[in-house]
């Protein structure tokens, strides 16, 4: 089935969802969803938005074969001492979502993008 | 709450889906749980009252409930092939995405008789590992279900070994691999199920002698988009009796407007049951989550 899957699309997720452009949108929309959740947002109380939305940009860029390389410490590191929850990655993982959406992916899309974003998960929650 | 539920049913039209759902109904349109987020991969319920699909348990717990959440289920199904008719209600919850109770009442009735066989099913299954999405490998969780037949004189005439009670013991690996098929999000599942219940339970447990076996049940489903699933479901039966038992076999539709209801549709290929052969016909299920 996998090899199916992959003979039918492009080799290269990033220039296939439209590359810089398409990538930039989802950051915009994914600032702006966090920055509309109650609960979501309670996280970035402290943080600088700038630098989360150009790192967010380049580490998204870097896992969908986009010609970038994310250079800022491990997700681990970022998220350490933050105590996410299942419950609350959950959610923003219904943010991203959202925004791919907003910036134009087909469902098809998204779930080719969130099966590069999942694997992320056990660096994220619970420490 | 209900009144909440209600209008979540309302603004997503869901009555009307129904209401087409029902009359068109050779085009079942079932329910894959969920809002058809990411995260909506809980299933639905199997004809045993815990979650899985059609006639599958899987791994996956019954509720939306994550490690830090508590939430319940409630489900009524009807399955009718050419000489019975299978009537279910049930309910469950689930604690902290690790273990869900759930009880549940089966009424099956002859129509060539108008005999009628109740049974009620009290289960558990708890998570032993994984998230169906998120971890590498398959979401794991093992459950029992404890079977007690109220209606024993079919089951004492077929000459099963007991006619009153048993228990099932069940392992189910259950993973969603997202994107996976042609950018579709695609699920596979499987059980294995240490029984001697003939047909559920229904018609007692063992033939001649307690007759317990492991059987192999398996599921895959393909998400279409995040409401709509399509799947099949094989379930491997015991054969303990004298009159013969086929394995069973469904193509299931599962439409999940919201977190709230899902609505399941199968197209069911039963074999013989209790020496009539060529049973097929429709399931339907409503899952409401709370
Ligand atoms: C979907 C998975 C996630 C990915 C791919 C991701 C990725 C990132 C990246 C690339 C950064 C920037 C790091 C830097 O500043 O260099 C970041 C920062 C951050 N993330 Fe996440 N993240 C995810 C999930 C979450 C979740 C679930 C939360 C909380 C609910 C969260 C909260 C934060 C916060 C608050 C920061 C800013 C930290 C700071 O101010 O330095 N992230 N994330």
């Amino acid at each position: 089935m996998l090899m199916f899957g992959c003979a039918s699309q492009p080799s290269n997720l990033y220039n296939s969802i439209g590359g810089k452009q398409t990538v930039e949108k989802i950051a915009d929309h994914f600032v702006d969803e966090i920055g509309n959740d109650k609960i979501i947002i309670t996280y970035f109380a402290k943080s600088n938005v700038d630098r989360f939305h150009q790192s967010f940009i380049t580490h998204l860029c870097s896992i969908i074969d986009g010609p970038c390389k994310y250079e800022g410490d491990n997700l681990r590191e970022v998220h350490r001492g933050m105590n996410i929850t299942e419950g609350d990655f959950n959610r923003i993982v219904d943010l991203l979502i959202n925004a791919m959406r907003a910036a134009g992916l087909t469902h098809r899309e998204r779930n080719r993008v969130l099966a590069r974003v999942a694997p992320f998960r056990k660096e994220i929650i619970y420490h | 709450m209900v009144k909440y539920f209600i209008i979540r049913l309302l603004n997503n039209n869901l009555l009307i889906t129904i209401i087409l759902g029902l009359t068109v109904s050779n085009l079942p349109s079932i329910v894959y749980a969920a809002d058809g987020k990411l995260i909506s991969t809980t299933g639905v319920i199997q004809v045993e009252g815990t979650g899985g699909s059609g006639i599958v348990p899987w791994a996956t717990l019954s509720g939306y409930d994550s490690r830090e959440q508590i939430s319940a289920t409630a489900f009524l199904t009807r399955a009718t092939v050419t000489d019975y008719e299978l009537d279910i209600v049930g309910v469950s919850a689930s604690f902290y995405d690790r273990v869900e109770v759930s009880f549940a009442q089966q009424k099956f009735n002859i129509d060539a008789t108008n005999d009628e066989i109740k049974q009620d099913i009290i289960g558990i299954k708890a998570r032993l590992y994984g998230d169906v999405v998120y971890s590498t490998w398959p979401q794991v969780s093992a459950g029992i279900q404890h079977k007690i037949l109220k209606d024993s004189a079919i089951a004492d005439a077929l000459g099963a070994n007991d006619s009153d009670n048993g228990t099932d013991f069940y392992l189910s690996l259950t993973k969603v691999h997202l994107g996976a098929v042609f950018g579709f999000n695609a699920l596979w599942n499987t059980t294995f199920r240490y029984t001697n219940a003939n047909q559920l339970g229904l018609l007692g447990f063992g033939g001649s002698d307690d007759d317990r076996e492991i059987v192999l049940e398996a599921s895959a489903a393909i998400l279409v988009n995040r409401y709509l699933a399509f799947g099949i479901d094989y379930r491997e039966k015991p054969n303990n009796l004298d009159t013969t038992e086929d394995d069973w076999k469904n193509l299931f539709v599962s439409y999940s407007p919201n977190k709230f209801v899902s609505l399941t549709a199968a197209w069911l290929r039963l074999g013989t049951i209790a020496g009539v052969d060529n049973q097929n016909g429709f399931y339907i299920s409503l899952t409401g989550h709370f």
